[in-house]
């Protein structure tokens, strides 16, 4: 028998905005802390796992932490504006309350990724679970063979992390490219949509893996390429994005046939997806 | 365990019992349903005779509860700061529910699996769950669109239920079938059954089975709804006259699914857990603006797929629907799932003969 939990599964963790980075128009990243210190040093999570983050009076939306678990300093958050409670949160300043209903969901088979070769395919805020599991590997760079990064995002305004970019490029041990969809004065990096630039960059798939997150149209056309590269479904991983509530397999909002995004996902590979009922 | 028998004219004296330490639910009119209500005493007229348009699903699982308050909270030595305070609420006084059907208490088996088990427990509906009882009444006459026998044990099933009571005479016959129903028919309000009259019980039982007729065997249809997935063609045909309304899920004793929202007022507030509805377009509609159930037939796919199918596939064939016939009854244009399951399985091997 498993030990019956005792938390309640609703109860969120009350913890503090401790910085907010505006990373493009429309997308913030929030740096919070557990107010509960032990539960903030106790706090364990795996690279792809997500939170539900509150704002008291608003609501519950689900985010991916996107700082990895080598580096429990805070949890990172990056939220872009779309609707009630990410406008809500992009209100916050330093010092503000949240509620944090955190680690829920599956996360990326890091384990079985060791010793093999990774390419990380990452369109608009869905850099923001690739951020995870890259600092992660870059954490344990060892076990890791090559790594590439391809992120895309419509214009140079529109990129996150930009803070972190010029490390990243700069990095021997990363193979970092830079695309926007259209050409801009003043970008010196690759212009073209992901999945055309992914094909001039021609990664082997041989002994590799490619970790792809975006929207679900450049997740198709990514999908498509990977395939024309000779990867094989087991080879692709990605996460998929569901409305979601509960966040533990209960609220009966996510479900793909059988399964719940909240707890058999958000991290899938292609081939796993092949075997879903078609419902993306 | 013994029965026990009730004559109905001294029932209000065991319900009055009952009241005096849980809150007791009972079927009453309200305007032109039967709803389960708080019993207030004798002068209550109890419909008995048929089945509540609502199910008591509410009892265990009310259709709007708070899971917590929250309240903001201005720091008195740094003005600059608020601070917010968040308290779980929850509220599960001892209830019986009197007057249910059978299989309205076997609805709750079907939440149990997601909701109450060793890996996962809601603790909201773990404690109703514990602390409410139900005194099922075996149906003495079924309706048109039961179908208890396809999906259970038909109109006696025990599952669920903590005393089951069977119309007999001028009378009911009180059966426990739990540790919990022998609590509740230890009374001197009520005598022994008579051998005649539990005689009289299973004749009663018997007739309720035999009046549905023949069982349909729907096990094909967890794998029929599966291999129908992407026949949208075969999903717009049996939904074309859905509106949307949902009633099918909220009178329904084996949905479960919820919403989570805040409602706050000045400075503090509540967060709600309340009924959902899959039938609905804004169920799944992501903050992208992307749907992946954009059209009626992707819902009413979902909800027959998810009774017959998803949730069978996995809880070991268990289908989430306990056959009472709500949506049935009350949709107001006459979809019925019984067709549709039906329907899914002739087309599902019409198919296969035909490939
Ligand atoms: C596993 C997972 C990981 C995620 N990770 C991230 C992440 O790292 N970063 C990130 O930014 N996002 C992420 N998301 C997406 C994020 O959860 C949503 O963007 C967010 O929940 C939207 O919240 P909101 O309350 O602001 O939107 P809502 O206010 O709910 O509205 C969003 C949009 O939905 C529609 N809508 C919803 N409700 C209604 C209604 N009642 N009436 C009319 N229209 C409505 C509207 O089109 C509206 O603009 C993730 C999602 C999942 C499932
Ligand atoms: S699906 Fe219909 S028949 Fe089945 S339990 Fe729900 S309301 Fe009753
Ligand atoms: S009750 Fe009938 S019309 Fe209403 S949502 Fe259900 S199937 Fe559609
Ligand atoms: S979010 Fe509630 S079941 Fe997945």
């Amino acid at each position: 028998m498993t030990n019956m939990p005792q938390k309640n599964l609703y109860l969120p963790e009350i913890a503090t905005v401790r910085e907010v980075i505006q990373e493009t128009p429309n997308i913030k990243t929030f740096r919070v802390v557990l107010d509960n210190e032990d539960a903030m040093n106790a706090f364990t999570f795996e690279p792809g796992q997500v939170g539900q983050l509150s704002v008291f009076g608003v609501g519950e939306s689900t985010f991916v932490i996107n700082s990895p678990p080598t580096r429990m300093d805070y949890l990172q958050f990056s939220v872009m504006r779309v609707g009630e409670l990410t406008t809500k949160l992009h209100q916050l300043s330093a010092g503000d309350k949240v509620g944090v209903r955190a680690p829920l969901g599956n996360w990326f088979p890091y384990e079985s990724m060791k010793g093999k070769n990774i390419v990380f395919i990452g369109g608009g805020i869905g850099m923001a679970p690739l951020r995870t599991l890259l600092l992660f590997m870059l954490d344990n760079r060892a076990d890791y063979g090559d790594i590439s990064l391809l992120y895309g995002a419509r214009s140079p305004q529109d990129m996150a992390f930009q803070y972190e970019l010029p490390e990243w490029l700069e990095r021997e041990d990363l193979n970092t490219v830079l695309t926007i969809d259209n050409p801009c004065e003043g970008w010196e990096h690759t212009v073209g949509l992901i999945p055309n630039v992914l094909l001039e960059m021609e990664p082997g798939a041989k002994d590799t893996v490619a970790v792809t997150c975006g929207p679900p149209i450049m997740i198709k056309f990514t999908l498509q390429a990977l395939k024309k590269l000779g990867f094989e479904d087991s080879q692709i991983v990605t996460t998929l994005e569901k409305r979601m509530k509960c966040g533990v397999g209960i609220c009966g909002r996510c479900n793909i046939g059988t399964k719940y995004v909240c707890v058999d996902g958000p991290v899938f590979t292609a081939a796993e997806l092949g075997d879903l009922p078609n419902e993306l | 365990m013994t029965s026990k028998y009730i004559p109905a004219d001294r029932l209000t004296a065991w319900l009055d019992e009952l009241a005096a330490s849980n809150r007791v639910l009972v079927p009453v009119r309200d305007n032109a349903a039967v709803a389960f209500q708080p019993y207030t005493g004798g002068d209550q007229e109890l419909v008995l005779d048929t089945q509540a348009t609502t199910p008591p699903k509410g009892s265990v699982f009310p259709a709007s509860e708070p899971l917590m308050t929250f309240e903001y909270r201005k720091d008195e030595e740094n003005p600059g700061k608020v601070d917010v305070a968040v308290q779980p609420t929850m509220e599960a006084a001892p209830t019986v529910v009197f007057g249910c059907r059978p299989c309205d208490a076997r609805g709750f088996t079907i939440f149990d699996r997601v909701y109450n088990t060793d890996g996962m427990r809601d603790h909201y509906y773990a404690a109703r769950r514990k602390n409410t009882s139900f005194v099922s009444l075996v149906c003495k006459e079924t309706a048109s669109s039961c179908f208890c026998h396809w999906v259970g044990e038909g109109p006696a099933d025990t599952r669920g239920s903590d005393v089951l009571a069977t119309p007999v005479g001028q009378g009911y016959v009180l059966e426990p079938i739990t540790e919990q129903g022998k609590a509740l028919v230890e009374s001197k309000t009520l005598d022994n059954a008579t051998q005649e009259q539990l005689d009289a019980t299973a004749q009663v039982k018997q007739d309720a089975r035999d009046s549905l007729g023949d069982a349909v065997d729907v096990s094909e249809a967890q794998e029929a709804l599966l291999r129908l997935f992407d026949d949208m063609e075969f999903w717009q045909d049996v939904s074309a006259k859905c509106i949307s309304c949902g009633a099918c899920t909220y009178l329904c004793p084996t949905c479960y699914c919820f919403n989570i929202t805040d409602e706050s007022c000045g400075n503090q507030g509540f967060r709600i857990r309340s009924w959902d509805n899959c039938m609905s377009y804004l169920f799944t509609l992501e903050g992208s603006g992307h749907n992946p159930r954009p059209t009626k037939a992707h819902r009413l796919k979902n909800r027959v797929g998810h009774k017959f199918s998803y949730y069978p596939g996995l809880h070991e064939g268990l289908i989430a629907c306990c056959g009472c016939g709500r949506c049935i009854k009350s949709c107001p244009v006459s979809v019925d799932i019984r067709e549709i399951v039906l329907r899914a399985m002739e087309t599902a091997t019409a198919e296969t003969k035909a490939s």
